[in-house]
């Protein structure tokens, strides 16, 4: 069974598994692993590639007809300094998607959602499709939504940490709550994390980190892209409803059908 | 707290170091049992104690090291614009009463070097000079810089301390970080080694990255010069440091060096000698203790050391380089501030991260943002 594709802005995906760049050992790893792992939005940082350069190292072993880039704006530190970047990137690498990072704080990387929404809404206006990176803040995320952004990637836990799912509760609000797709981003570092976001109907899931960093990214890129199809095949099949007690073998009701 | 010296005074050089030397055993494997360690545990894993520990403290910073920064080491490399300078310090081939030639990089020149290193790839630079403020002052760095500054992504200078309104000058000229060794925290040992110039005065060159911070700049680089005085708590005070400033100046990254006493022309013999296994012992303590902090090691250390110390948290590093103005391709023959030790090319270098699964990474910055 195959799980429904997933459409966000102009673009339907087959897999729900979205990959980053960063942290690989070579770049013939990073585009191995990614193609392994079926990836079809793969983010790559701006500060890390030359636009300007076709021979780019990280842009020319990304080129793939199934892999559609998502340039992100890491590094910068305010709604100005986003909206510069974007254009930038959609003049160079002609996509009008882009990654919303703003983290004026460069030692966690938090993501600032005063300057997030500002750069957001300037940017729907200016015809990108515009996924931010957000705090699991449920409010942020229907005033994203109410701009016009095109999903919405709340994190898990800090990004990097490898942590897994520490906001939980916010996301199912923000998964309840959302008319655009959600995509947990940040904090997941095992499979099992991807399938349980997956299961409580996240719409996809960015993984970069627990990739690039394990002892195998080829094999782990396989096994987060079979969690991530487990996960969502969970979800649209329906889990079973959790129990907190088991299920009494002598009702006490049982009178009032006497 | 508005200055880091009003945390520095409540200090005692004396106390600080008797407390790291007289930590125990059990207080290593205290701090090593912690997820977050503070100051105090940094301590124990600097000190005497800390040592038999030493290879559990490199593998866990090895794996913080990978966990946060990848399978990657960034380069970039020095570039001297001059050796003139007006300060005399008892380390430095560059130092007033030292009767080399003097040379500041002509626009031109200075070209030629940008040339030289772009071809070996680079894209952050490291501008360095001595302190001479009338031929080699804001206006000079000002001018270098706009110079370079289509050439590079990133461009960090190492020259003497600012005033803050030079320091937003050159952060709206686009530059990203400033690295300013305190050399020692050690007062009246500072003194000794730093007896002429405006470097002798210990206050200003402490209260330089409080101006850094102010002027909004994106990175500051701290370090001691190790040799001058005891490694131990020089570490400690640059580790004080380090977390006054991340809570202060919250938007800004910082990174470590760690130099050491290196031979040059009229050299000073290291006071306090810090053998390999304490650089490796310092190096994994500053990971453990800040993930996200950059640690960078120099073309001053040994081709061996540098080698194996890429595993251990290390996370940025330079190549090939050359600590005389015009020493790439202008005049390779002027004298150097200190001689390196790690001669290897570039590609050498490149290839030697490679074999053992590191990436080398040249542009991780854009500094047409801003």
């Amino acid at each position: 069974m195959k799980n429904k594709s997933l459409q966000i802005g102009d673009k339907k995906f087959q897999s729900r598994l979205f990959t980053g760049t960063g942290k690989f050992s070579s770049s013939q790893l990073m585009r191995d692993s990614l193609l392994a792992s079926e990836s079809e939005l793969i983010t790559v940082a701006l500060k890390r590639v030359d636009v300007q350069n076709n021979e780019d190292d990280i842009l020319s072993h990304l080129q793939h007809p199934h892999i559609s880039l998502l340039p992100n704006t890491s590094g910068v530190r305010n709604a100005k300094e986003a909206i510069f970047a974007a254009e930038l990137s959609r003049e160079a690498l002609e996509t009008n998607w882009v990654k919303l990072e703003i983290h004026p704080d460069p030692k966690y990387l938090l993501p600032d959602p005063i300057e997030t929404l500002k750069a957001a809404e300037e940017l729907v206006k200016k015809g990108f499709v515009v996924m931010p990176y957000i705090h699991a803040d449920p409010v942020l995320c229907k005033k994203l939504e109410d701009v016009g952004c095109q999903c919405v990637m709340p994190l898990g836990a800090p990004i990097g940490s490898n942590k897994g799912l520490k906001t939980l509760d916010f996301l199912e609000i923000i998964i309840e709550q959302s008319n655009v797709p959600v995509v947990v981003d940040a904090g997941i570092g095992s499979p099992s994390h991807a399938a349980f976001a997956m299961e409580i109907g996240a719409d996809a899931v960015l993984v970069n980190t627990a990739i690039a960093v394990s002892q195998n990214p080829v094999e782990m890129a396989i096994a987060f892209k079979m969690a991530v199809e487990a996960g969502r095949m969970a979800y649209e099949a329906k889990l079973a409803p959790k129990r907190n007690f088991a299920e009494a073998s002598s009702p006490l009701t049982q009178f009032l059908n006497d | 707290m508005t200055n880091f010296k009003e945390l520095f005074d409540q200090y005692n050089w004396d106390e600080t170091l008797s407390g790291i030397l007289s930590k125990t055993p059990q207080e290593v494997e205290f701090a090593l049992a912690k997820d977050k360690i503070d100051l105090e545990d940094f301590k124990a894993l600097i000190s005497p104690a800390g040592k038999p520990f030493l290879e559990e403290m490199v593998q866990r910073s090895h794996q913080l090291t990978r966990k946060r920064f990848g399978n990657t080491i960034q380069m970039y490399a020095p570039m001297y614009l001059s050796n003139e300078c007006q300060n005399i310090c008892t380390y430095c081939g560059f130092s007033f009463t030292n009767k080399i030639p003097r040379r500041t990089l002509t626009n031109e020149e200075i070209l030629k070097e940008v040339g030289f290193l772009k071809s070996k790839g680079y894209d952050h630079i490291l501008l360095v000079t001595g302190e001479a403020n009338r031929t080699v002052g804001v206006d000079y760095i000002s001018n270098a810089m706009q110079l370079i500054r289509k050439h590079f992504s990133n461009i960090t200078i190492e020259v003497q301390p600012l005033d803050q309104d030079e320091y937003e000058r050159l952060v709206a000229d686009g530059l990203y970080a400033v690295l300013v060794y305190q050399e020692t925290y050690h007062r009246e040992e500072y003194k000794k080694h730093h007896p002429k110039g405006k470097k002798s005065n210990f206050d200003y060159r402490l209260e330089t990255p409080d101006r850094l911070g102010r002027a909004g700049i994106h990175k500051i680089g701290l370090g001691a010069l190790f040799g001058l005085e005891d490694w131990r708590a020089d570490s400690f005070f640059t580790a004080l440091h380090l977390k006054y400033l991340q809570k202060t100046y919250w938007q800004t990254k910082y990174s470590i060096s760690f130099p050491r006493l290196r031979p040059h022309s009229g050299g000073l013999e290291p006071k306090v000698e810090m053998t390999d296994s304490d650089l490796v012992q310092l190096i994994a303590a500053y990971r453990i203790l800040d993930e996200d902090v950059e640690l960078s090691i120099s073309t001053r250390e040994s081709e061996v050391f540098r080698n194996n110390i890429v595993q251990m948290g290390i996370t940025s590093m330079s190549a090939e380089s050359k600590t005389n103005p015009g020493g790439y391709v202008v005049e390779k023959q002027s004298l150097e501030q200190f001689e390196i030790s790690d001669e290897r090319s570039t590609e050498e270098i490149a290839k030697m991260l490679q074999k053992q699964g590191l990436e080398a990474v040249w542009k991780d910055w854009e500094n047409n943002w801003a």
